[in-house]
Order: C-alpha cells, then structure tokens, then sequence
C-alpha cells in the first residue's frame, strides 16, 4: 500500500475518532475547537487525494475547506459565543457511555452498510465510504442528544464536514460548481444560525431548546 | 433562443429579490413583489409554450433540462406564487396595521418571497441533480427567517425545528446524492457530466444496482423531510401554522412539489438502474402512512392553519403514492393531483388568512360566522374546503378518483387504507370547518379590504379542470407521464 493511501486512511480514522470525542465533548469552547481541527483533518485528507488523483480541482476544495472550515466559520462561531456570552457553559450530558455504545453500534452498521459499495470502490476508497458514513450517523446522533443550540450547530456543521469527506474520498470530489454551491449553502446557513442565536435568546433568555418544545397537536 | 427564454425565467426573480433588499422599505415595496412575480409568470408562459411547441429542451451547455414534466411544474409555481403575491399585498397591509409586523421585517419577506421563487425555479429546470440539492437547500434558508418573521416564541420554535429538520433531511439527500455521482462515475467517468440527469438517464441500465439502492434511500428520506411525509413531517404543521400564511400558502402550494420532483428525478434512474419496483414500493409505503397518520391527526386540530397543514400531508402522501404506483395513468393522476392540490390549498390559505385576521385568533372554536362579516371570506373558504375534500365537481375529485380507481386495479389491498383514510378527513375538516363558516359571529372588520380575488380565480380553476380538461392540457400531462414512466 503505498504511503499516500496509508495516509488518507489515518486521516480518516483520526475524522472519526474527533466525531466521537465531540460526541462526548461537554465544554462548548471545545466543542469549536475540535470542530476546526475536523475541518483541518479533512482540508488535509482533501490535499492528500487530490496529490495521489491529480485532480486539479481537488486542491481548490482542500482550499475552500482550509478557508471556510478551519478559519472563517470556526471563527465567526468563536465570536458568536463570546458575545452570547456562552463561552464558558458546561452542558450536561446524559450518560456519555450510552452514547458511546450507541455510537459504537452505528460505526458497526455503517461499516456493514458500506461493504458492499467498498468492494467496487477503487483501492483508494476501500473502508473510506464506511468511515464516511459512520461520521455522518455520529453527527446525528450529537445532534439528537445536544439540548443548546450552539452545540446543535456545531453538529450540523460536523455532519456536513462528514458528508464532504464522502464526497472527497469516495467520487475525488463533486463537480466544482456543486462543491462552491455546497459551500455557499453552508455559510449561509451559519449567518442564520448566528441570527437565529440572537432572536432565541432575546425571546428565551437562554440557548436551552428545551425552552422551545411547547407546539404540540392538541 | 432557449437559452434567453431560460434566462429570462431565472433572472426575473434574482433581479426582484435583490431590487427589493434594496428597496423594500418603500411605501409601494408590495406592488414591486407583485409585478416582479407577474414577469416571471410570463416568461413561465413563455417557456411553456416553447417546450409544448417544440419538446424537451437542453440549455447553457447541459447544466438545464426543460422537459413537459418539470415545465408544468414551472408553469404552476410561477402562476401561484404571482397569485400569492396579489394576496400578499392587502394581507401583509393588515396585519401591519394591526402592529404585528415592522416595515423592516415587510422588507425581508419580500426580498426572501423573490429569493425563494427563483431557488424553486433554479431546483425545477437544472439539470444537475447536485444543483437541485443546492437550491433545494437554499429554498429552506430562504424560508426559515419568513416562518420566524413575526419572532413570538412560537414561531421562534417552529422556525428551529424547520431549519434543524429540514437540515438533516437534506443532508441526508445530500450522501444519496454523493453515492449517485459514485455509481455514476463508473459508467460516465470522472467530470461535470457524471451529475447530469440527461446523461445519466442514457446510461441507467448499467448504474450500479446496489448503490443506487442505498441513494434512492436516502434521497427520498432526505427530500422526504421536505415533502413533509410521515415519519420526518414533525416540522410542516409548526411551520405553517407559525409563519405568515402567505409562506404558509407557498411552502404547502410549491415547495412540497419541488421537493416532491427532486425525488421523482431520481426514481426514474433507480428504476432504469434496478428493473424492480423497489423504488415505487418505498414511495408507496411512505404514501400509504402519511395519507393514514395525517387523517388520523385531523380531528385533534384546534388551529385552523395547522390542520390544514396536516391536510397537505394527506394529498403529498396521496400524490407520493401515485407516483410509487407508476404507469401512465397513476402518473398522470398524481401530476393533475399536484396541480389541484396547489391551486385549492392556496387558495384555502389566502381564505383562511382574512379569516384569521377577522377574527384575530387561529384556534377554531372562536372563528365563527365567517359568512355573515364577509360572504367572499365565508364562500371562499367553505368551497374552498368542499373542493380540497375531494367534492365532485372540482378537479381533486378526478385525479382523486383516479388514483383510487387504478389502485383497485393495481394494489387493491392499498384502496381500503385510501377510502377510509379520506373518510376520515372529510369528517373531520367538514366538522370544523362548517361552524367556522355558518356560526354566529362576533368579529369586527378590517382596515384594508381584502384580496380574494386569487381565491376565486384559483377555486374556478379547479372546478374548471374537474369539469372540462382542455386536450392540448390532456395531452400535455400525458407527455409528462411518459417520460417518468
């Protein structure tokens, strides 16, 4: 196996080991900071691939993530939560082991999942799509045991990270204009975010969604 | 030639979302939105008759597709959403009036109200199935501050749990939509092309059965959150019962059908790839639970808004069915049934608006004597209802019809779960509604006359249509069916 893909590999297992440790993440300050260490992971990967692949729009990916990724959304989320002033909140999780376990569970089923897709992948992708979408069932999870609103984006964030390193390792990237409306989608989505942040807590008091589960059938 | 008539569609409603971020703060901002939607409709009807004259179109080097099934789909959208604005003006008037809405939040909707038509136009005609993700993506974005616009806390939670749904929804569509491109690119190779539906089309026979499989699942669960099918509809009623019901009648009338697109674009390559009915069985199944569980939701309702959002659950898990069944005449009915159902349910919306702003109150039981403040308000709902029940002779009558009568023949076992699903929500709308409308009143009058003229050109049209299908319209329905098979 030549180095490159022994590379790609260890930067995807490390992808996944950094979604299972902000699954376990209480501390929102840490929960950005691995969210921008994913996002350079994946820059990372995204330059490896598209090293060994000489696929030319590869690097401007790996660009496009460096840039929006690791700086700019990482950094508009550190100054949203400076100014909500939610920089230090410790949220209380329900029983990390569970969720683990859980999280475990779904490593095993998308792997599953995959191995018939991996069989026809070049060698490159082999084991890859499962990592992928082992990555995406964890980011859905978070958001599902997340009750702030912050965290609940940074999982969003890491889910849409996921569905870009899928992207990037098993099809060397969607065509560009695909990958430049993707990530135009995803930057407006966190300005949103971050006004949505604002209304709720003006209305609230508080980025608790637990406050928001009032609309019922009755 | 194509290409300007294309562009002209597009750019209309570009122009106006950014000529109104401009200038939506002036006094005569509302008239703008209506003339802005009144030009894309009529380069909609230029577009339509190009591609009814001529057939399906290629345009701007292969990245848009216009063909009978998505340029009916355009026709109609820029026709309700041209309707809609007309109903937007006096509606939006009043509830300002009524110090609900600032001209600042007026200036958003109406920029987001163009924005959002031109992300619904862009996910009709491209013909990139990563850019129908993108629009579609970017019609929730456009939408989620206009479900919000009024910020009571309510429509703060409906908006989140829109935007966090329908964001997960979406990216779920977005790895089916990755795993398309990986079988792709083993036929087509690597490139641009391996995306373009047309191509992919051509090839379908030899896509990879296996994956396609697993990408059909999650498309039609990832734009399944959208169409608002059972189990991921938890959003839809929130949504529409929170948001400015203008948003409600466009998200109900429209969105669900774009969604509903996206989904069919892909069946038919799942369905060229497999040679089974795997695809059509799953949309069947969706169909089935979401007509069953939403009628059954009908009768727990209080807010008028909110059941008729479970209502359009109903006829997308009707329409959703249809399709699933496939053959020309189920196809045929489920498109005359997206046509119905988006013509009544807005038209529904627009009524119930005034209704609500009358008597200052969504929660039924004290809507009372619509009939007696204002005739066309009381008319227009109670027809309005008769209509969406599915009442002879309006048009929801036919295509209903004909969905129940080619799944005796075809799924028999399926027209029971149908007939008493439809049973049900009869009973149930026809029981609120009446009193709604004949009740004694207690409710004053409005600043601002209202606009039901949309109501009645929409309600006449349906009943037009379930009395009379002009032919070249038979025929051109009948096109569409064949290309989705």
């Amino acid at each position: 196996m030549p180095l490159t893909l022994q590379i790609v590999n260890l930067l995807a297992a490390l992808l996944l080991l950094i979604v299972f440790a902000m699954l376990a993440q209480r501390r929102i300050l840490s929960l950005i900071n691995l969210f921008a260490l994913q996002g350079a992971v994946l820059a990372l990967s995204t330059f490896v691939v598209a090293y060994y692949t000489g696929q030319h729009h590869l690097y401007y990916s790996a660009g496009l993530t460096l840039l929006l990724k690791v700086m700019l959304l990482p950094w508009l989320l550190h100054r949203l939560i400076r100014q909500l002033d939610v920089k230090w909140d410790v949220e209380t999780l329900l029983n990390i082991p569970v969720s683990m376990l859980v999280g475990i569970a779904l490593v095993i089923f998308s792997f599953n999942l995959a191995a018939p897709i991996s069989q026809m992948a070049h060698g490159l992708t082999r084991g890859l799509i499962g990592i992928a979408l082992a990555s995406v069932l964890l980011s859905l999870l978070m958001m599902l045991t997340r009750r702030k609103a912050v965290s609940q984006v940074v999982a969003f964030l890491s889910l849409e990270n996921s569905l870009f390193f899928a992207a990037a390792s098993a099809t060397q990237g969607m065509p560009l204009v695909v990958e430049f409306g993707i990530a135009l989608d995803v930057l407006v989505a966190t300005f949103i975010f971050g006004i949505f942040f604002f209304q709720i807590r003006e209305t609230f008091d508080s980025l608790d969604i637990s406050h928001m589960e009032k609309l019922k059938d009755d | 030639m194509i290409d300007s008539q294309l562009l002209a569609l597009l750019l209309t409603p570009l122009l106006g979302g950014v000529l109104l971020a401009l200038l939506g703060s002036r006094a005569w901002a509302a008239e703008l939105n209506s003339l802005m939607s009144f030009f894309t409709f009529l380069a909609a009807v230029v577009l339509t008759m190009r591609v009814i004259d001529a057939g399906p179109q290629i345009a701007f080097h292969e990245q848009f597709f216009i063909d009978p099934f998505n340029v009916f789909l355009v026709a109609l959208t820029a026709f309700v959403a041209f309707t809609t604005s007309l109903f937007s003006r006096p509606y939006m008037r009043i509830e300002q009036h009524h110090g609900k809405l600032s001209t600042a939040m007026l200036h958003l909707y109406y920029s987001m109200y163009q924005l959002f038509t031109f992300t619904m136009l862009v996910a009709l005609t491209t013909n990139n199935m990563g850019i129908i993700w993108v629009a579609m993506e970017a019609a929730t974005l456009t939408t989620v501050l206009l479900v919000s616009l009024y910020r009571t806390p309510a429509s703060l939670e409906a908006a989140w749990k829109y935007f966090i749904l329908c964001g997960v929804g979406i990216a779920l569509a977005l790895f089916g939509t990755i795993l398309l491109y990986f079988a792709a690119q083993h036929v087509l190779g690597e490139g641009g092309t391996a995306l373009l539906w047309t191509h992919l089309n051509q090839v379908k026979g030899q896509l990879e059965p296996t994956v396609l499989k697993l990408a059909f699942v999650f498309l039609l669960v990832g734009y399944g959150t959208k169409i608002g099918l059972v189990p991921l509809h938890s959003w839809l009623p929130d949504a529409h019962a929170e948001g400015p019901t203008p948003v409600s009648a466009v998200l109900s009338g429209l969105l669900l059908n774009v969604a509903l697109t996206a989904v069919m674009r892909s069946k038919v390559l799942v369905d060229g790839s497999l040679g089974t009915h795997f695809a059509g069985n799953l949309m069947m199944g969706f169909g089935l639970l979401s007509v069953a569980v939403a009628s059954l939701s009908l009768s727990r309702q209080k807010d008028i808004k909110r059941m008729f959002a479970y209502s359009s659950i109903e006829h997308m898990g009707l329409i959703t069915f249809a399709f699933g069944m496939g053959g020309p005449v189920a196809t045929f009915a489920a498109m005359l049934h997206m046509t119905m159902h988006s013509l009544t349910k807005s038209a529904i919306f627009f009524a119930v608006g005034h209704a609500v702003q009358k008597s200052g109150t969504q929660v039924m039981e004290n809507i009372r004597g619509m009939i007696q403040i204002s005739p066309t308000v009381g008319w227009g709902l109670m027809l309005g209802t008769l209509a969406i029940l599915g009442m002879p002779p309006f048009g929801v009558f036919a295509s209903e019809f004909l969905i129940i009568t080619t799944a005796m023949h075809t799924y028999p076992w399926a027209t029971p779960i149908l007939l008493i699903s439809l049973g049900i929500a009869f009973a149930a709308i026809f029981g609120k509604i009446q009193p709604v409308v004949f009740g004694e009143t207690t409710a004053k009058s409005l600043p601002h006359s209202p606009a039901l003229i949309p109501v009645f050109i929409h309600l006449l049209l349906v009943l037009m249509l379930g009395l009379y299908m002009p032919p070249y319209l038979a025929n051109w329905y009948h096109q569409a069916a064949a290309l989705l098979g």
